[in-house]
C-alpha cells in the first residue's frame, strides 16, 4: 500500500558542470568568447560595451545612445534596419544596463551573413538623425509620465538615488533631461564608447567555422579603434545622509515599500554566504518574508529581497507592495524578520532546505547554451573566474547556522537601512 | 521538432513524455482543463483563487512548496480564461518528489480555512496591485464586457470585483475541486532527463490509484456575432489618453486564426511593422501602439491599442488606426512583407525550443487543443497562409459593427496636486 505521507527518497545535487568558452583575442583588441552547443541552427551574439563615465550635465547620454543605435546609420534608415532584421526572422535588442550597454542579435545561423552586416553598420556608423532624436525624446517623455504613476517605479528611483547619489546607478531622469539631449553630444559619445577596445563579444549557439569566420571578418581587423580610448572609469558613489523617504499618494490602494542598504558585490569573499542569508530572508517563495507577510498575514501579493551586484557597488534590498492600510504593520514585520536573523540561529532543517533549493536553482538556471554564456559573463565582469562557482557551491553546502547569524549581524542593520514608502503610511 | 511519447492511465489521465538528455533537469507540467470561462457569473475570479489554494497543502502533505524546495525544485502556476497550468522544475534525480506532490493534490486538498482566508487576502492584494493601483490597470475590466455580452470571457481571470473573492467559502472550494480537478480533466507532461518507461511506472504508482472522478461537460453560451459598434469612455487619473479598439476574432481552432495572427504581426510586430512605422515614426500620431489577438479557445479578441501623442485628438487617433485597417481590407499584403512575418514566426517557434519548460507547456497546450503533435506542424500552418486569406479576414473582422472602442481619458486638473507631491 502506497503511503502518501512519506516523501520519496531524494538525492543531493553533487556536481554542477559549467561549459567554459573558447577565447579569441581579435587583432583590434576586442575579446571574443564563444560557446558551441545545441541542436538548433541558431545563435545569439552579444556586443558588450562599457558605459562611459557619468556626466551630471549630460546624464542620459549612455542610455540614449544605445537605445538609438537602431535609428539610422549613414547608409541605412531606421526602417531599413528594422526591415532587414525582421525579414530574416532575427531579433535585435539594444539595451542599457548600469555598467554596460549591450547589442544583442538572435539569428538563425543560415541568415547570419545577411543580418551581421546590419549590426556592423549600427555599431560602427550610427548617425542619430535629428528627426529620430526628436521622436525618441517625445516618446520617452510620454513613457516616463506613465512610469511615474507607478508606485513601485517611484520607490525604486527614490531608493537608487538615495543609495547611489549622482551616478549612473542613482540617476533618475525627468522630462527636462530628455529635452536637453543633443545630436552632437550623442555622436561624440558614440565615437568614444563604441570601439573594439571597449567591446567584448559573446557568441552562443551552434558555432561552426563559418559562423566564427563571419563574426571575426566583420569585427576583427576591419574594425579599427578610434584615436581616443573610452573613459569607463566612474566617479565615487556618494550615498545620501537621509535614510527615510515618504512620498504620499492620497488615493493609493497599496503602498510600495523599498528598504535596503549598500552592500558588497560578487568579488567580495562574503558574497556567496550573503546570498544564502538573502535567500533565507526573501530570496525564494518559501522565504521568511513571504512566509510571514504574504502566506501568514496576507498583506501582499508578493515580497522579496534581492542583491544587486554592480561593478562599482552593490545593494541588498527588500521590495513589496502592500495594502495601504497595513503599511506600518508590514514594515514592523520586515524589521522583526531582519532582527530574528540576527538573534536566533536558523534551524538546521531550514538551512538544509535553502542549500538544496539554491543548488537546484543553479543547476536549473543552466537551461541551454545561452545560460552557460550568462554564467560566464557574471564572473567575467566581476573580474572573477569559474573558481567562483566552486567556491559558491562549497559555501552553500558548508555554511552553518552560526555563520548565518554572524553575517546577519555584520551586514543587516534595520535602523541604518534606507527606507522608501510610496503611497500611504 | 519536439518528440514525445504518450500514454493514458485507466483513470483517464493523459501523460506525455519528452526525453531531452541535454539537461540534468526535469519538468513536470500539469494542465487542468478549467479556466475563468468555467466560473459562475456570481463567483468570478474563482479559478484563479483556486490556483492559489492548490499550494495550501493537500490531503496527506501539509505543505506543498517546502518539500519541493528541499529537493532543489521550483514551481509556479498561472490561470487564464481557458486553462489552469501548474509547473515544476527540479533536478531529474529527484523527479519522484514531483509525482508525490502533484498526485496528492490531484487526489484531494487539505481544504484549510486558514489557507482560504490568507489566499483571499493575497488575491485581493493581487487585484489591487495589478488592476486597480496601476495606471490603465483596469482597462480589461472595462473592455471584456464590451466585447462579450453572453460568453463568460466577459470577465477577467482576476474576477469582476473584489467582493466575489471576499465571499468565497470553503464549500465553494470543495465543489470546484470535485468538478474540475480530477485525472480526466488533466494533462501531464514530463520532460528532461527522463525515460518514458520510468515515467510510466511512476505515473501508475502515484496517479494510477486516483479515482477518475466525473467528467466535466462544458456547455458555455457562445458569443453571438456583433453587428453594432460599441463605445465607452472612461476618465481616470492617468497622464496620457489611450485608445483601445477591440474586434471579435476567430477562436484558437476556428478558420482564419492563423491568417488573423499574421495580420496582427503585419500591423504590429517589431519596428518594421505598419502601425509603428506609419503612426509612430512617419505621422507621429502615437507614442506607443500595438495590435494583437488574445488566442482564446472560443471567440477571441483582436485589439489595437495606442497612446496618441500630445495634441492629437481622439478622433484623429481613431481615424489613423482605421486607415491602416482599411488598407488591409483593400490591398493584399505584398509578398515580401508576408514572407517577413512568416520568417519571424518560424524563428520564434525555433527559439522557443531552446527552453525545456516552454516545450513541456506547449505540448500540454496542444494536447488539450486536440493533439500535441500539432505543435510540430504549427510553422507549416503559418507558412501556408496567403495574402488573399489575410485580406479576407481583414474584411470579415475590421467592420465598424464588429468594433468596441474604449477611450481612456486622462483626467485633467485633478491630477496636478498629486503629481506635485513627487
Amino acid at each position: 500500500m502506497l503511503d502518501r505521507t512519506l516523501a520519496p527518497h531524494f538525492g543531493a545535487i553533487e556536481h554542477i558542470k559549467l561549459v567554459e568558452p573558447k577565447h579569441i583575442k581579435l587583432p583590434n583588441g576586442s575579446n571574443l568568447y564563444y560557446f558551441n552547443s545545441g541542436e538548433q541552427d541558431l545563435v545569439r551574439i552579444e556586443w558588450v560595451f562599457g558605459n562611459v563615465r557619468f556626466n551630471a550635465d549630460r546624464p542620459l547620454l549612455n542610455s540614449a545612445v544605445i537605445t538609438m543605435l537602431t535609428e539610422g546609420t549613414s547608409t541605412l534608415t531606421a526602417s531599413q534596419i528594422a526591415d532587414k532584421i525582421d525579414y530574416y526572422g532575427a531579433f535585435l535588442q539594444a539595451e542599457y544596463g548600469y555598467d554596460n550597454s549591450v547589442v544583442t542579435l538572435y539569428s538563425l545561423s543560415k541568415h547570419l551573413a545577411s543580418t551581421l552586416p546590419v549590426i556592423k553598420d549600427i555599431i560602427t556608423d550610427s548617425v542619430f538623425p535629428e528627426s529620430e532624436l526628436q521622436t525618441y525624446i517625445r516618446n520617452q517623455q510620454q513613457k516616463l509620465q506613465v512610469s511615474l504613476q507607478k508606485n513601485d517605479v517611484v520607490a525604486r528611483r527614490t531608493f537608487n538615488k538615495a543609495i547611489y547619489g549622482e551616478s549612473l546607478y542613482g540617476f533618475a531622469g525627468d522630462g527636462a533631461d530628455y529635452q536637453q539631449l543633443q545630436r552632437a553630444d550623442m555622436l561624440a559619445h558614440f565615437k568614444q564608447m563604441y570601439q573594439p577596445s571597449n567591446c567584448d563579444i559573446f557568441l552562443a549557439g551552434k558555432i561552426d567555422d563559418e559562423v566564427l569566420n563571419l563574426v571575426t571578418d566583420a569585427f576583427g581587423a576591419s574594425w579599427a579603434n578610434g584615436p581616443e580610448s573610452a573613459d569607463i572609469s566612474q566617479p565615487a558613489v556618494k550615498s545620501s545622509n537621509e535614510l527615510f523617504y515618504f512620498i504620499e499618494k492620497p488615493e493609493a490602494l497599496q503602498s510600495a515599500i523599498r528598504i535596503g542598504t549598500r552592500s558588497i558585490n560578487r568579488s567580495h569573499p562574503d558574497f556567496p554566504a550573503l546570498q544564502v542569508l538573502n535567500t533565507i530572508l526573501g530570496g525564494y517563495f518559501g522565504s521568511r518574508l513571504m512566509a510571514n507577510i504574504r502566506e501568514d498575514k496576507g498583506y501582499t501579493y508578493g515580497i522579496g529581497s534581492g542583491m544587486s551586484a554592480l561593478k562599482h557597488g552593490g545593494a541588498l534590498f527588500i521590495a513589496t507592495e502592500v495594502g495601504a492600510d497595513v503599511c506600518r504593520d508590514a514594515l514592523s514585520e520586515i524589521e522583526k524578520e531582519i532582527n530574528r536573523l540576527k538573534t536566533e540561529l536558523v534551524p538546521q532543517e531550514e538551512l538544509d532546505l535553502v542549500r538544496n533549493y539554491m543548488l537546484g536553482s543553479l543547476l536549473g538556471s543552466l537551461e541551454n547554451v545561452f545560460s552557460h554564456a550568462d554564467k560566464f559573463k557574471n564572473v567575467y565582469f566581476s573580474d572573477l573566474d569559474y573558481a567562483y562557482y566552486d567556491r559558491y557551491t562549497n559555501v552553500v553546502k558548508a555554511i552553518t547556522p552560526q555563520d548565518v547569524l554572524d553575517l546577519a549581524n555584520k551586514y543587516l542593520d534595520f535602523d541604518k537601512m534606507y527606507k522608501v514608502i510610496v503611497g500611504k503610511y | 521538432m519536439v518528440k514525445f511519447n504518450r500514454f493514458t492511465l485507466d483513470n483517464g489521465l493523459r501523460v506525455l513524455v519528452h526525453e531531452d538528455n541535454t539537461t540534468p533537469m526535469a519538468v513536470v507540467n500539469i494542465l487542468y482543463d478549467v479556466g475563468a470561462r468555467d466560473e459562475d457569473e456570481s463567483q468570478t475570479g474563482f479559478a484563479h483563487l483556486f490556483e492559489h489554494l492548490m499550494f495550501g497543502g493537500s490531503v496527506n502533505i501539509p505543505t506543498y512548496d517546502e518539500p519541493l524546495q528541499r529537493v532543489g525544485g521550483e514551481n509556479n502556476a498561472f490561470t487564464s480564461n481557458d486553462i489552469t497550468n501548474y509547473y515544476i522544475t527540479l533536478p531529474a534525480v529527484n523527479l519522484e518528489t514531483a509525482f508525490w506532490l502533484e498526485s496528492d493534490r490531484m487526489l484531494s486538498l487539505a481544504f484549510s480555512e486558514k489557507s482560504l482566508e490568507v489566499q483571499r487576502n493575497v488575491v485581493m492584494e493581487e487585484f489591487k496591485q495589478r488592476y486597480l493601483n496601476q495606471p490603465y490597470g483596469d482597462v480589461w475590466l472595462h473592455l471584456r464586457p464590451m466585447v462579450y455580452k453572453q460568453h463568460p470571457y466577459r470577465w477577467a481571470t482576476i474576477g469582476k470585483e473584489l467582493s466575489h473573492i471576499e465571499n468565497a467559502s470553503i464549500e465553494d472550494v470543495k465543489a470546484f475541486f470535485k468538478k474540475h480537478y480530477n485525472p480526466q480533466n488533466a494533462i501531464m507532461v514530463v520532460g528532461g532527463d527522463v525515460k518514458t518507461e520510468d515515467i510510466k511506472a511512476l505515473a501508475e504508482k502515484w496517479f494510477g490509484p486516483i479515482p477518475a472522478g466525473e467528467k466535466y461537460v462544458r456547455n458555455l453560451p457562445q458569443e453571438p456575432e456583433q453587428h453594432q459598434a460599441r463605445r465607452e469612455t472612461v476618465t481616470a487619473n492617468v497622464p496620457l489618453n489611450d485608445v483601445y479598439i477591440a474586434f471579435q476574432a476567430p477562436g484558437r481552432l476556428e478558420d482564419g486564426y492563423y491568417a488573423v495572427d499574421l495580420m496582427g504581426d503585419v500591423l504590429s510586430r517589431g519596428n518594421s511593422s505598419r502601425l509603428y512605422r506609419s503612426l509612430v515614426k512617419d505621422q507621429q500620431l502615437f507614442s506607443d501602439i500595438h495590435a494583437y489577438m488574445t488566442g482564446s479557445f472560443d471567440t477571441g479578441m483582436f485589439v489595437v491599442e495606442g497612446k496618441p501623442t500630445e495634441g492629437v485628438s481622439i478622433d484623429q487617433a481613431e481615424e489613423a488606426i482605421w486607415q491602416q485597417l482599411e488598407l488591409l481590407k483593400q490591398t493584399e499584403v505584398p509578398e515580401d512583407e508576408l514572407t517577413k512575418v512568416k520568417n519571424k514566426t518560424e524563428s520564434t517557434l525555433m527559439f522557443s525550443e531552446m527552453s525545456l519548460l516552454d516545450k513541456a507547456m506547449n505540448l500540454a497546450y496542444y494536447e488539450l487543443l486536440g493533439d500535441a503533435e500539432a505543435l510540430n506542424h504549427e510553422a507549416d500552418k503559418y507558412l501556408q497562409i496567403t495574402a488573399e486569406q489575410i485580406k479576407e479576414q481583414a474584411n470579415r473582422i475590421f467592420r465598424k459593427g464588429n468594433s468596441s472602442t474604449l477611450v481612456y481619458l486622462a483626467a485633467q486638473p485633478a491630477t496636478e496636486e498629486i503629481e506635485e507631491t513627487e
